[in-house]
């Protein structure tokens, strides 16, 4: 076995992470996008640059709001008080809120950009065949638009894999509770264990390599498949 | 206000006020109040941004005007206090470009439709679909895999097959090529005989509203401009829509005779008939026949020595000036039947033609059309 006991419970709470966040914000996120999408309101601008916000801002920054905002003083920390849960830092959950915020843009984006490509007449044309707005997203828009939310799940999910400054800031370095991956090849270079490291670091770029490769593949597919918009 | 307002069971009244903020980025607004026939096709004619699209889309509730009061067939579809979303509107409505699924063949366009049907799903009705557009050896293809004339006859299929109330066709050719044109138009005229819906079908193609439509409505600005039946309407002189090198009259008539030597039929009016090529129709249908007003001529007294078969008596009942100075357009009665004329000026001042005079009208040309 390449992998320590430490590194596989870090690959597996990695993996838990990534996974709670990606399905929390395809959830939370594709009625955002909808709205981002669709909308002529003035607010499109200032959301869309606070949706855009994490691509541009240094992680430490992000992680430091946060952290206040979940500390026992902060509105988040006052609500997990009042819902009466403990506050959120230094926890797995912590971990997941921060996550959210900060793999954001990476799931929105792409599903905002394919709802805004297929353009309003997939939806007219529903309706005008009897599809309520439910049925017409199901039935119409979701498989549609099936590209964009591929893209967002895959980029949501690498994103949250990828992530070290933000998780740093909010969960620390719990074994099993928030060391993911990144944290424990931090550990591991700071002790000089470049050997340990290289196992893990390596892996990391394997896996994210196939996964974007897997992605550009399947985009590929659906483009000679002549899923194209519109017809 | 108006008094007696009677709700017909069989008319469809469409009164829609519709203003954008910015009037002077988007060009017009849609002011219309109408009642137009529950029955058969009606066109719906105007230049392109004459606000017929936006109409179409007004009764699809696909735009929600300011003020808008719609009834189709004696259901309430819109007033001041409810407006039915379009997917409750028991509609069917075939799109300018097709519009197919890109994600479903032909086959699951078509099974979109019938699983929201508005009625129980019937195999004759669904087979008879198929047959009538022609479109059962393109079913198992993607929208991509087929032609643009294919993906039209599907989308009218997929319209049909929803069993809706009212079929409304927003220049459905318009995408197409003439070829292409040409080829679906025929399945069009099928429609007419075998869908038993009123359908509103708009275009800007008089020769397609004069193959297909009994009725018309002609927009401009937003606003109607004339409004008849097909014949009323074609036949008047004062609209700017009859003053085209194509202008010209449809009528119905019944076929009377068919002679098999010359292969021609003859057509009776009111008063008079006239010869045409025979196009195969079974004694005693009655037909359109389409007259174009640069085929008319007049003269002051019948001949027998011309190459011409058909000559009618008539009564001048207008005379009007064409945009073109050296033209005029003679508008025609006999019996209860209109032509129209279109002579030059010299023409009109030699045989000192007046409103009122009864005249010989030779016919170069007619057509039966479906």
């Amino acid at each position: 076995m390449i992998f320590s006991e430490a590194d596989l419970a870090a690959i597996g709470l990695t993996l838990r992470l990534a996974t709670t966040v990606t399905v929390l914000l395809l959830l939370i996120g594709t009625p955002i996008a909808w709205w981002l999408a669709r909308t002529q309101s003035w607010w499109k601008g200032p959301v869309s640059a606070l949706v855009a916000l994490p691509l541009v801002l240094p992680p430490t920054v992000i992680g430091f709001y946060l952290l206040l905002a979940m500390g026992p003083q902060g509105f988040i920390g006052q609500l997990t008080q009042q819902l009466g849960l403990n506050t959120l830092p230094f926890t797995f959950w912590g971990l997941v809120v921060a996550s959210l915020f900060y793999s954001m843009p990476f799931v929105i984006q792409p599903i905002q950009n394919a709802i805004e490509a297929l353009g309003r007449r997939p939806l007219e044309v529903a309706a005008t065949l009897r599809a309520g707005p439910w049925e017409c997203f199901f039935t119409v828009v979701l498989p549609l638009a099936k590209p964009g939310f591929m893209t967002a799940a895959v980029l949501g999910f690498a994103h949250t894999v990828g992530e070290f400054g933000v998780v740093l800031m909010i969960g620390g370095n719990i074994p099993g509770e928030t060391r993911v991956v990144s944290v424990q090849i931090y550990d591991y270079v700071e002790a000089l264990q470049y050997g340990q490291a290289h196992t893990l670091a390596g892996a990391m770029i394997a896996f994210s390599f196939l996964v974007l490769l897997a992605l550009y593949g399947f985009q590929r597919r659906q483009a000679a498949l002549g899923m194209k918009y519109g017809l | 206000m108006q008094g007696n307002v009677h709700t017909h069971a069989s008319t469809i009244q469409a009164h829609f006020s519709l203003h954008y903020a910015d009037t002077a980025a988007t060009g017009f607004n849609l002011d219309v109040n109408l009642t137009m026939p529950g029955t058969g096709i009606t066109a719906i004619f105007g230049h392109s941004g004459s606000g017929k699209t936006t109409f179409l889309r007004c009764i699809a509730g696909l735009e929600k005007p300011q003020q808008g009061y719609l009834i189709v067939n004696g259901a309430l579809w819109q007033n001041s206090a409810t407006f039915l979303p379009t997917h409750q509107r028991p509609l069917g409505y075939v799109f300018q470009e097709a519009s197919l699924f890109a994600h479903l063949t032909a086959k699951g366009n078509l099974a979109y439709a019938i699983k929201r049907s508005d009625k129980p799903y019937a195999s004759e009705l669904y087979e008879q679909v198929i047959a009538t557009m022609d479109i059962d050896s393109i079913l198992t293809r993607y929208p991509h895999q087929l032609s643009g004339g294919e993906r039209q006859r599907v989308a009218i299929a997929r319209a049909l097959l929803i069993q809706p109330r009212i079929l409304l066709m927003d220049e459905p050719l318009a995408s197409l090529d003439s070829t292409r044109k040409q080829e679906i138009l025929p399945y069009l005229e099928r429609l007419r005989s075998t869908v038993d819906i009123p359908i509103l079908y708009v275009s800007h193609s008089l020769d397609e509203v004069t193959r297909l439509a009994d009725a018309i409505v002609v927009l401009d600005q937003g606003r109607v401009t004339a409004q008849g039946s097909l014949a009323e309407v074609l036949s008047r002189i004062d609209l700017p829509i009859n003053n085209t090198e194509h202008a010209g009259v449809i009528l119905s008539a019944k076929i009377v005779e068919r002679d098999s030597q010359w292969q021609l039929a003859r057509l009776a009016f009111s008063t008079g008939d006239i010869w045409v090529n025979d196009s195969g129709d079974e004694l005693g249908q009655t037909v359109r026949v389409r007259i174009l007003a640069r085929d008319v001529s007049l003269a002051l007294a019948p001949h027998s020595d011309s190459s011409i078969l058909n000559q009618l008596s008539v009564n001048i009942a207008a005379i009007a000036a064409d945009d073109d100075q050296s033209m005029a357009r003679i508008q025609l009665v006999f019996g209860n039947d209109y032509i129209v004329a279109r002579l030059t000026q010299k023409s009109v001042y030699q045989l000192q033609l007046k409103p009122g005079m009864n005249i010989w009208a030779y016919i170069k040309s007619a057509a039966i059309v479906r």
